[in-house]
Formats: structure tokens, sequence, C-alpha cells
């Protein structure tokens, strides 16, 4: 399914090709003109160039659950293209979904993701998809792209409940790189955000729920004020034994008091 | 929207359009200092995963437990090293199934050879070091290059401050360039192997960025694994 081979046109060559019902689905590429498939610098490459982006997304793991948190802002290089897209997904009662990076990959990556999840209710056995899972598989497909030096420009948040209730959060990149802590931030809100929220955690314990509130709101703020790919208003997921869900939008508290004192640009 | 001059080319796939290069690598840095006695080995990795200025992780641990025998220190590319240890992990409980035993520490030194080999031309950008008891119940560490090189040694560093840390192990462990006579040099007991460990981190996490926050540290022996963990510098 990942595989960039299904992303090629095929040409019919004779009359009546187009029903050739039982031929190999990938016998196609051999079919392709060489400028198509012929790798190195006279060749084609696969783009690198991510077209349709959304900006940071931050998660916190707190006592009892996870936070995650992103803009609705989907950019179109520098212009503010879609300005009320979700980037939190809400995978099941167990994990929620952040997107940062190439849009199109986003949801091209939630849509397998949701054919999964129909796979596994196939079974009828009322087991869930857990984050960890989630994870293993996300950097498995991620790494597996980047070997075919075709990659999803992506950076992905994921986290929620693993088993026996254990909060759980993790980051996948577009290389596959993978690790787990309490804070997870992509793109700008990794300079802008992590620091603080590491200084703020408590040496002895972790966030709990209304502090990883107040961190997320704070988050939001800051990017809003320093990120010129944001727009003020972002949705909130939570995950928690209690419910797991989207809120928002909601809007950032901005204060432009100060402007009124700048002189001189 | 296009990184080219005057020469305006979509997007997408084109014959001939140049676009801009995706590295598959990326160092996450990180450092390995492994080190064995008669009967046991010390490994020890720090747990800092970084990319460039940027700290991922302070509490990352580097060290893979393979077996209650072996143990795999890994530091370089983390992507390649995730997947790198899934395999390694997979085949050894394929052997386990076959032989209806845990694999021995110098077949997964050379498993790992062979495994890094097989990505002869897109490498596995990993240092590895791995630590065990063979056979014989002597400590033993083999270390590696990104392709497979595999060589048995004494003890090994690795990783970003590998260069930092070596030469002080050559001289307090292999008692290179010491002008002590031989029944001067001092035993190479547990303790001794694991404050050299410690003191060689430290030193090496007040000069090289990547290494720092905290060490930690597996003593291995036939009766298994024990972990310490020591802090170290957060800059």
């Amino acid at each position: 399914m990942w595989s960039s081979n299904i992303y090629r046109f095929r040409q019919p060559l004779w009359p009546g090709d187009a029903y050739d019902f039982n031929a190999d689905p990938l016998q196609h590429t051999h079919k392709l003109p060489l400028e198509y498939t012929t790798p190195g610098p006279f060749g084609t490459k696969h783009s690198t160039a991510a077209i349709t982006t959304g900006s940071s997304v931050i998660g916190i793991r707190f006592d009892k659950g996870v936070m995650m948190a992103a803009d609705t802002l989907v950019s179109y290089g520098s212009l503010a293209r879609y300005q009320n897209m979700e980037r939190i997904f809400m995978i099941n009662n167990n994990i929620l979904f952040g997107g940062c990076g190439d849009f199109a990959d986003i949801q091209s990556i939630i849509r397998g993701i949701e054919q999964k999840i129909v796979e596994d209710q196939c079974n009828g056995d009322d087991i869930e998809m857990k984050p960890k899972a989630l994870g293993q598989w996300m950097t498995r497909v991620l790494y597996d792209r980047r070997t075919q030096m075709n990659p999803l420009l992506v950076d992905v948040v994921l986290g929620g409940l693993d088993v026996q209730g254990k909060p759980y959060l993790a980051n996948v990149d577009l290389r596959g790189r993978s690790h787990d802590d309490f804070v997870i931030a992509t793109g700008f809100a990794r300079h802008l955000t992590i620091p603080f929220i590491r200084s703020a955690k408590p040496k002895d314990r972790d966030f709990n729920m209304d502090e990883a509130h107040e961190m997320i709101k704070r988050s939001m703020q800051i990017l809003y004020y320093r990120d010129t790919r944001n727009n003020s208003q972002y949705t909130l997921g939570v995950c928690s034994p209690k419910n797991c869900g989207i809120e928002g939008p909601y809007q950032v508290a901005e204060n432009w008091s100060y402007a009124a004192g700048i002189k001189g640009y | 929207m296009s990184n080219l001059g005057f020469q305006q080319f979509p997007e997408y796939q084109v014959p001939g359009v140049q676009q801009a290069d995706f590295s598959p690598y990326e160092s996450n840095g990180g450092s390995i200092v492994a080190i064995a006695g008669d009967d046991f080995v010390v490994i020890a990795a720090d747990t800092r995963l970084s990319s460039g200025y940027n700290i991922h992780s302070r509490d990352q641990s580097k060290l893979f437990k393979l077996s209650d025998q072996t143990v795999l220190g890994s530091t370089g590319c983390w992507a390649d090293t995730l997947s790198l240890t899934g395999l390694l992990k997979v085949r050894m409980q394929g052997y386990e199934h076959t032989h209806l035993r845990t694999m021995a520490t110098d077949a997964v030194a050379q498993m790992l050879s062979i495994t890094m080999y097989n990505r002869r031309f897109f490498p596995y950008y990993v240092s590895n070091i791995l630590a065990g008891i063979d056979k014989d119940g002597k400590g033993v560490v083999y270390s590696y290059d990104p392709i497979g090189h595999c060589e048995r040694a004494f003890y090994r560093a690795g990783g970003t401050a590998g260069t930092l840390l070596q030469p002080v192990l050559d001289n307090q462990i292999g008692h290179k360039n010491i002008n002590l006579s031989s029944s001067e040099l001092p035993k190479l007991t547990i303790e001794r192997a694991v404050a050299i460990a410690s003191d060689t981190f430290i030193s090496a996490a007040e000069r090289d960025i990547y290494t720092g926050d905290s060490v930690l540290i597996n003593i291995i022996t036939k009766d298994g694994i024990e972990e310490k963990k020591l802090q170290l510098r957060l800059d």
C-alpha cells in the first residue's frame, strides 16, 4: 500500500488493455518510459518539497493521559490557504494523532490508519489498537519510505492510553526516528516551547491535567506570536480515562497592547 | 515555489527536473563505552538523543538487551538503530524457536556483522558495540563499523565522543604508555571498570555537545545484568 509504484499511472498500450483484469497490478511499472523510472541526477527524482504544510504540533503527557494541540492553519508556501483544518485526529478511544509537515501525506497516513482500524474490527474481538503499536507501525512505514528514498514529508506526534491505562506519547519523524517522552513538539514548537515546558516539569512527579492544559495554552500563544506559519485558532485533543476526543477550536489569548509602546518600526 | 533559477518547472515528476536532495541519514549523537574483564563486562551509554542543536530526549537508553548475557550499545542514526535492533530481535527469536536455546554472544556477533553487510550499499549509519559473556564465561567486547566489520577486543569506545574516550581506555585499561611495572598495574575489577567508564563519560560530556544528560551502565555477569545510572551535565 505504501509502495510508490501504486501512484504511477498506467498507459493502455492496445485496445482492451485497460480491461486486462488478470494482469499483475505492478506489471505496468516497466512499461513506463525510462525518463520516469531512471533515478539519478539526470533522470527523475522523487519530489522532496512539501507543498501544503501544517506547522507545529505539541503534545504533553500528564499523570492520567495525554494532551495534544495544533493550530488550524494549513499553508501553501507563504499563503495562509486553509484556515480551518483540524490537524489533531482521534484514531480510537485510546489514541490521538497529530500531524505536521506535508498535509497531503498526513491525510494519506490517516486514511491508512483508518483502514487498519477497520481490519481490526473485522476480527470481531473488541481488541482496540494501542498507541505503542501504532507508533511502532508508523516508525516502520516511515523508515521504509525513507529507505526507498521516497519519504513521507511528515513529523508525527502520537499518544494516548496504552495497556493498563498507562499514558504514552511519542514522536516519529520522516526518517523513521522515534522516541517517547513527557513532552513532544515538532517544527517551530521544538525551539520555542520545549525549553519552558521542560523547566516547568516537577522533578518527582508527572504534570497533572490542569498544568498540562496551561502549558498547551501558553505554547499556542507563543507559537502564534512568533511562528509566521501559525494562526490564532487551535484544536486540542485530550485522551484521559474519562474521555478521549478533540475539543475546540479555541482561540489564542492574544495580547497586543505592548504594541502601542513600540516606536521606530 | 521551485528552487531553480530562471527555468520554471512544476513540482510534480518531470524528466530532467532536479529537486532538493533528501538526506536519508541524520546523526542523533551519543557515545558508548564497553570494558571486558575475566568474568564480567561493563557497557555504558549516555541517554541523550539529539538532532543538530535540538535535544529530542534526555532519557533515551541506547543499550539493547538482546539476551541475559548479551547487550548491544547502538548509536548514530537513531532511525537505523531502531530498524537494526528490531531485525536482530526477530532473528534471535527465530534462532530460539529453531534451536531451543538462546543465541550465544559470539553467534550474535557474527550475525550482526552479516546483517550489517547485507546493507553494504545503503549502510546502517550506526556505531555498534556488542558486550557479553562468551561460551567460556569470559567477558567479551565486539566493535563494529557501519558496514559490519567486526573486531573482538577487551575494551572499546564508540559514538560521537569515541575518539575522546578511546585513548583514556587505552591508557587505563590497556596500560598503554604507562611507566609502571607489571606488578604495579591495577587489577581490572568490576568496581574499577565502572569507575573508569563513569569518569570517561563525565569527561566526554565536558567536551562533546552530543554526549550528556545521564549514563546508563549495564554490568553483565553470568548471574545476569545489573543496571546503574549516573547523572551528567545537562548542557
